[in-house]
């Protein structure tokens, strides 16, 4: 498994974000994308994913024609949880809709702390509660490549602990992530692509 | 929420689980009685047997207007004196109330096409009707299309309120517009015209639909508190385990 | 694949049933347009029969692109919209299934109301039937084209009712065949004949254009 991005640019409203980005990244490995906000942290990881076209370069897995999307998991800003479902109604959806074979509902949400509220309906929880929720995802269905958007945001020091350990096992499983801050994260032996921030 | 508005819910829990019951056996007497005594009494020289459809037809009209008219006492409630319970009760009679509606416009259609010929007339009465089953289904609609109660109840409230003018309307088309729709023959300013042996059960019909009214408004209440109550546990269980 | 399109398909039914879910305003915006059309033409009871398929289609075509604009945007609103994208899933296949659930919470119920409406137009009872069929076959096609507003509104903040009138042109065809073999089977002539046929195949068409149109215009409404 090996993810490679060639030449990778991006322009939004006609400001260039990027551009020449490349890296080869083996299983196993992990990157971070670090810069100030509004420097295009999000965008490069939306593009990785295939969510967002490139204005230049590609993206791709070598020896693979698949498109890139199909073996990424994306957790962004937004927890793309529904309040009218509960907690596991959610993560049950998103188990089938990925397939995979991941962790079942109650053992990821055990995992994450918060196996006892998965008959709440997702609209009482709180923000680091459903920050959780969104990195349970990763554990219901099993990607290679993660892509995490400040995935330290609104937890707190036990959550951080959690998410870096997280981490630490999917690279393990020879799995790849790619995590974009603007504050440090714990992500050891990860290399580092520093984007300047707007001019 | 603050302990003494779970004061006010919780008497009325109490009083709940003890009228409900005994309404409901209370209606179910009166509407066994009066149905009983509505097929003793003699058929209609002109209409036959279906004129029995009276019994059930012209009680859940009077229901249907009656449980409006509590929504808009309801919605006062509500919007003036701001009584706790006022919007609950508001919100638990408009399905009922639209289901008495819907009720009088079925078994009317069903009586309207051996005598007129037609299932359906547009005339001033039943048109009203249909508007007065709009108005129920709209303010429902508006009731479950905002999330925060509190906005909810005094959003509904309006409706209910400005809606109500249709209720003299239904009341009185037959004698402002020509209709096929009979006059009225039980609140008359001069009386009842109708004969006493079908008013009886008539009236006794009427009560029951009453008491059954209650029954169910009283349980819907109910259940609408429970609900809430249910709603805030689970932000209190949330909170709790996020603190943990 | 087939459980990820189930699991879209239980999703959108269970949010559209539970409450703020939408799926009763469509059923009522029926009704009230039933019941305006008297009021503007006059209680004219011949004149409603003559009217009647047409205002039944129109009832129907309003109230189901009425409720259409919602359906990418809430997702897009709480991101997971993105992750649709990431479903091993073609894109079109899943704006079918969400757009099957919204017709089975949202149309469905018209069809079914149709017929009490149809009788309260004056249209006889046996024509009723007839009527009913080619709203069954119809419903769903304009739920199809619809998709497209849906996913134009994604990109339009506060689109109201903009999308549905942009779509409203390519609802015509069925509007047209719609009418046609509604009109056939009240008028007395055989009730399911061509018109009824050709309904049906636009209706097919639509069933295979609209997702793919749909998905065409999220994929473009990425910048």
């Amino acid at each position: 498994m090996r993810l490679l991005a060639e030449g990778l640019g991006s322009m939004r409203g006609g400001r260039t974000l990027f551009q020449g980005l490349s890296f080869a990244l083996h299983a196993g490995e992990s990157l971070v994308v670090a810069g100030p906000n509004g420097s295009g942290k999000t965008t490069l990881l939306r593009l990785i994913a295939g969510l967002l076209p490139p204005t230049a370069g590609r993206i791709t897995l070598a020896d693979s024609e698949d498109p890139v999307g199909e073996s990424v998991h994306f957790v962004g800003h937004l927890d793309a949880l529904k309040g009218a479902l509960t907690l596991g109604e959610n993560l049950a959806f998103y188990r089938s809709l990925f397939g995979g074979g991941g962790d079942t509902v109650d053992a990821a949400l055990g995992r994450m702390g918060m196996g006892t509220l998965a008959m709440l309906p997702a609209e009482v929880l709180s923000a680091g509660q459903r920050r959780r929720a969104a990195l349970a995802r990763l554990l219901v269905s099993h990607r290679p490549i993660w892509l995490l958007d400040e995935p330290a945001n609104a937890l707190d020091a036990d959550g951080q602990i959690l998410v870096a350990r997280l981490m630490q096992e999917h690279r393990g499983r020879g799995g790849i992530v790619i995590a974009a801050t603007h504050t440090r994260l714990d992500l050891p032996g990860a290399r580092e692509i520093s984007l300047a921030g707007a001019a | 929420m603050p302990l003494s508005e779970l004061a006010n819910p919780h008497r009325f829990l109490r009083r709940a689980r003890v009228l409900i019951p005994a309404l409901a056996v209370f209606a179910l007497v009166l509407i066994g009685v009066g149905l009983v005594q509505g097929f003793r009494a003699p058929a209609d020289y002109q209409q036959g047997e279906m004129v029995r459809v009276m019994y059930i037809h012209v009680p859940s009209a009077w229901i249907a207007l009656a449980a409006y008219t509590l929504m808009a006492i309801a919605s006062l409630g509500t919007l003036v004196w701001r009584h706790p319970l006022a919007d609950v009760a508001a919100k638990a009679a408009a399905p009922i109330g639209a289901a008495f509606c819907l009720l009088c416009l079925v078994t009317g259609a069903l009586w309207g096409r051996p005598m007129w010929g037609a299932y359906w007339v547009w005339d001033p009465r039943l048109t009203s009707v249909l508007v007065l089953f709009l108005l129920y289904l709209g303010v429902i609609a508006l009731w479950r299309a905002i999330d925060d109660p509190s906005r909810a109840a005094k959003a509904a409230a309006i409706l209910t309120l400005v809606g109500f003018i249709n209720v003299p309307i239904v009341k009185f088309s037959v004698e402002w517009w020509s209709s096929l729709h009979q006059g009225a023959s039980v609140f008359r300013l001069d009386g009842p015209s109708i004969h006493p042996s079908l008013l009886q059960p008539l009236l006794i019909s009427a009560a029951g639909f009453a008491a059954l009214f209650f029954a169910l408004h009283l349980a819907a209440m109910r259940n609408e508190i429970l609900r809430r109550r249910l709603h805030t546990l689970g932000i209190l269980a949330a909170a709790e385990a996020e603190a943990r | 694949m087939s459980a990820a399109l189930a699991a879209i398909l239980k999703r959108d039914l269970k949010l559209a049933l539970r409450a703020g879910g939408g799926a009763g305003i469509g059923m009522i915006f029926f009704l009230a347009v039933v019941v305006i059309v008297p009021f503007a033409v006059g209680p004219d009871l011949p004149l409603l029969k003559r009217i009647g398929a047409a205002v039944l289609w129109i009832g129907a075509l309003l109230a189901s692109l009425l409720g259409l604009e919602r359906i990418f945007a809430a997702d897009h609103e709480d991101g997971s919209l993105d992750l649709l994208f990431l479903a091993p899933l073609p894109l079109a296949l899943t704006a079918a299934a969400k757009a099957f659930a919204h017709w089975i919470a949202t149309g469905l119920p018209l069809v079914v109301m149709a017929p009490i409406l149809g009788l309260m137009l004056g249209i006889d009872a046996r024509s009723l039937a007839a009527v009913t069929a080619t709203l069954l076959v119809g419903t769903p096609a304009v739920t199809f084209i619809g998709l497209l507003a849906g996913a134009l509104a994604v990109t339009l903040p506060r689109s109201g009712l903009l999308v549905a009138v942009l779509v409203l042109p390519l609802a015509i065809p069925l509007l047209i065949f719609g009418v046609a073999a509604t009109d056939a089977a009240v008028t007395g002539e055989i009730p399911l004949g061509a018109p009824f046929r050709l309904l049906c195949a636009i209706s097919l068409f639509f069933f295979v254009l609209g997702p793919i149109a749909a998905a065409a215009a999220l994929r473009y409404a990425r910048e």
